[in-house]
């Protein structure tokens, strides 16, 4: 259900994006926005997670680290790994390894309590925990490119403790 | 696209005769303190007024509709209506600032073309104004407008100032802009800034797939278009002091760094090739430099290139993060921000990136550093309570400009009298704040808005 909400959300932000790709400076404004509610997470994540999926695919990604698996959160200000950070990216690190010429994007992610460049460079920082973590745990550099998107990419739409908790994070990102 | 190529010529004396030279202006104009007066209704009815307190007295200012010698016909409309529409943005202008209450245009007396220079005094004592704003547009021959524009002592019945503007039709608001800025300056001894235009973020839909586009427009919202399409996120445009350039940092083909856009051609390039990511850029003083970071494995650090190219120059080295560089206007120094110390916090150093020492110590952080045009003010982001802020340069006297909600990034106005900035969290708004008073005012966007970045005065 939730995922079938997600691919309309996709499929709506493309055609809303292709629709004015070709033209520098247009005249008109931009389209209105899809409903927030949609929207879908930046996370890029979407994969297919029923029946079988391909071995080394986005799917079979998401399936094999778990609910949760592809992301570590972090505290305020903080681009510290925990136990539990750990073992998330030891899930990750595993199925990278019977894999090895799959390559991944780190994404790094701020609360939007932060102003918008320090914001930056502390999505850098988490990305960067979160990469060279992986490749203690024998991923080679090579594979991994990190991005930050500071806090312009929030998983929760919310101005509140919950939400801030859920955004700030470094997500593991396979292609399809 | 060619918008840059100015066509205004500025005509003092060959127009209207001599400006008279050295006649003390600010004599006569004591600035009595009055109660603030009621919002006027107007043209600028989508301004929100937003006293947050120390007001100053606003000096009354009489500004009549102005008169044509005769009507004429432009690509822009009839004189007469043009001569309407310019007092209305000269009212406005002065009404922004803060500094002026303006009387009128609508209601007061009607100007004869031949009383654009010979006042009926008498008409306008009654409103109660200490000044006297009169001028004519007129279609010449080239089939370029002049506007003529005229400041008076009303006690005093005398001429303060005169002095026309020469410009194209499609350049008329400029025109009325550069009247405001002839009179902010006559009667305040300060330069003006409504000659100026706003480069920012345009922000559109949900904050999870928000669409970010450039976008230009003059200070006071009109003449609004976009520089880019969407597809990409777009953060902190800078426009290049001498106008040419805006610096913006680009998520293009998800590769986030910095970007040299140029006015002329509407063509991009990067300002470095590196796989790095570029943020946080900002131009020199002479316009030949950008101060912009790079992450580096983690690692944030201010760097220095030439616009024309080169290798870039590291300014800063702590292992923290180092960002949000800017010059001071002499380009001696640059203040920037680092949490090298545990917090984020200001710090200034030579151009050279020596010197580096500590200039914030109050509570809480402080971030996105700006250095006043005129030296004496750097605004910053206070990171706690998210307010705007400024300091002097050593650090002293700290002063808060912005209550309430969340706001960030600061721009100077050219003349360092005003500060806009971002309002908002998750739905951007661009405000400004007098420094000297605190008075806020929201800057009307089409859509929600982020990250202005305030031109000098135009050329």
């Amino acid at each position: 259900m939730k995922k079938t909400t997600s691919l309309v959300a996709i499929a709506v932000a493309l055609s809303l994006t292709a629709g004015c790709a070709n033209r520098r400076t247009p005249d008109q404004l931009p389209p209105q926005p899809a409903n927030d509610s949609a929207a879908d997470d930046t996370g890029s994540q979407d994969g297919d997670v029923s029946g079988t999926p391909v071995p080394g695919s986005r799917g079979d990604f998401l399936r094999s680290v778990g609910q949760y698996g592809e992301r570590i959160l972090f505290d305020f200000d903080s681009y510290a790994l925990d136990a539990e950070d750990r073992a998330t990216l030891d899930g990750q690190a595993a199925w990278l390894a019977r894999y090895p010429t799959v390559r991944v994007t780190i994404e790094g992610h701020a609360d939007e309590r932060g102003t918008r460049e320090y914001n930056l460079a502390l999505g850098d920082r988490r990305a960067n925990a979160a990469r060279v973590y992986l490749e203690s745990r024998g991923v080679s550099s090579g594979r991994m490119q990190v991005i930050s998107w500071g806090k312009e990419r929030p998983a929760v739409a919310e101005s509140n403790e919950a939400a801030w908790a859920q955004n700030r994070r470094a997500v593991t990102v396979v292609p399809e | 696209m060619r918008m840059n190529q100015v066509r205004i010529a500025t005509i003092i004396a060959a127009v209207l005769g001599l400006t008279l030279p050295g006649v003390a202006l600010a004599q006569g104009q004591p600035a009595e303190v009055q109660p603030p007066p009621p919002t006027q209704p107007g043209n600028d009815d989508q301004l929100v007024v937003d006293v947050t307190g120390g007001q100053r007295a606003a000096l009354p200012i009489a500004v009549p509709y102005m008169p044509t010698p005769a009507e004429a016909e432009t690509p822009a409309g009839g004189t007469g209506t043009l001569g309407r529409q310019v007092a209305e943005i000269v009212a406005a202008d002065l009404r922004n600032s803060g500094l002026f209450t303006p009387i009128g245009p609508s209601g007061l007396p009607n100007v004869s073309y031949p009383q654009v220079s010979a006042p009926d005094y008498g008409a306008f004592s009654a409103t109660g104004a200490q000044n006297l704003i009169q001028g004519f547009v007129q279609a010449n021959p080239d089939g370029r407008l002049t506007v003529g524009c005229y400041v008076y002592d009303v006690a005093g019945q005398s001429q303060l100032a005169r002095q026309g503007f020469v410009v194209s039709p499609r350049d008329w608001r400029r025109a009325a802009h550069r009247c405001a800025d002839s009179i902010f300056s006559r009667l305040t001894g300060e330069g003006g800034y409504f000659d100026t235009r706003i480069v920012y973020v345009s922000e559109t839909g949900p904050a999870r797939r928000r669409i970010k586009r450039l976008a230009i427009m003059d200070y006071d919202g009109a003449n609004h278009r976009f520089l880019t399409n969407g597809q990409w996120t777009v953060l902190t445009p800078r426009f290049a002091p001498n106008q040419q350039t805006i610096t913006y940092m680009t998520y293009e083909n998800e590769r986030p760094r910095v970007m040299l856009y140029t006015l002329d051609s509407g063509q991009s390039r990067p300002l470095i090739q590196t796989p790095n990511m570029t943020f946080a850029p900002r131009y020199s003083p002479d316009s030949r430099y950008i101060i912009f970071s790079m992450a580096v494995n983690g690692n944030t650090d201010v760097y220095r290139v030439a616009v024309a190219g080169g290798t870039p120059q590291r300014l800063t080295n702590s292992p923290g993060i180092d960002t949000g560089g800017s010059y001071s206007p002499d380009g001696s120094r640059i203040v920037f921000e680092s949490d090298r110390g545990g917090s984020q916090q200001l710090y200034v150093m030579d151009a050279d990136g020596s010197n580096q020492r500590r200039i914030s110590f109050g509570g809480g952080g402080y971030g996105t550093p700006v250095w006043s045009p005129r030296g004496d003010l750097i605004a910053f982001t206070k990171t706690g309570g998210f307010r705007i802020g400024v300091m002097a340069p050593d650090g002293s006297s700290e002063r808060i400009l912005t209550g309430g909600s969340f706001a960030e990034g600061p721009t100077w106005a050219p003349n360092g009298r005003a500060v806009m900035f971002t309002r908002g969290a998750s739905q951007g708004q661009l405000w400004y704040v007098d420094v000297a008073s605190g008075a806020t005012r929201r800057v009307p966007t089409p859509l929600g808005g982020s990250d202005p970045a305030w031109s000098p005065l135009r050329d």
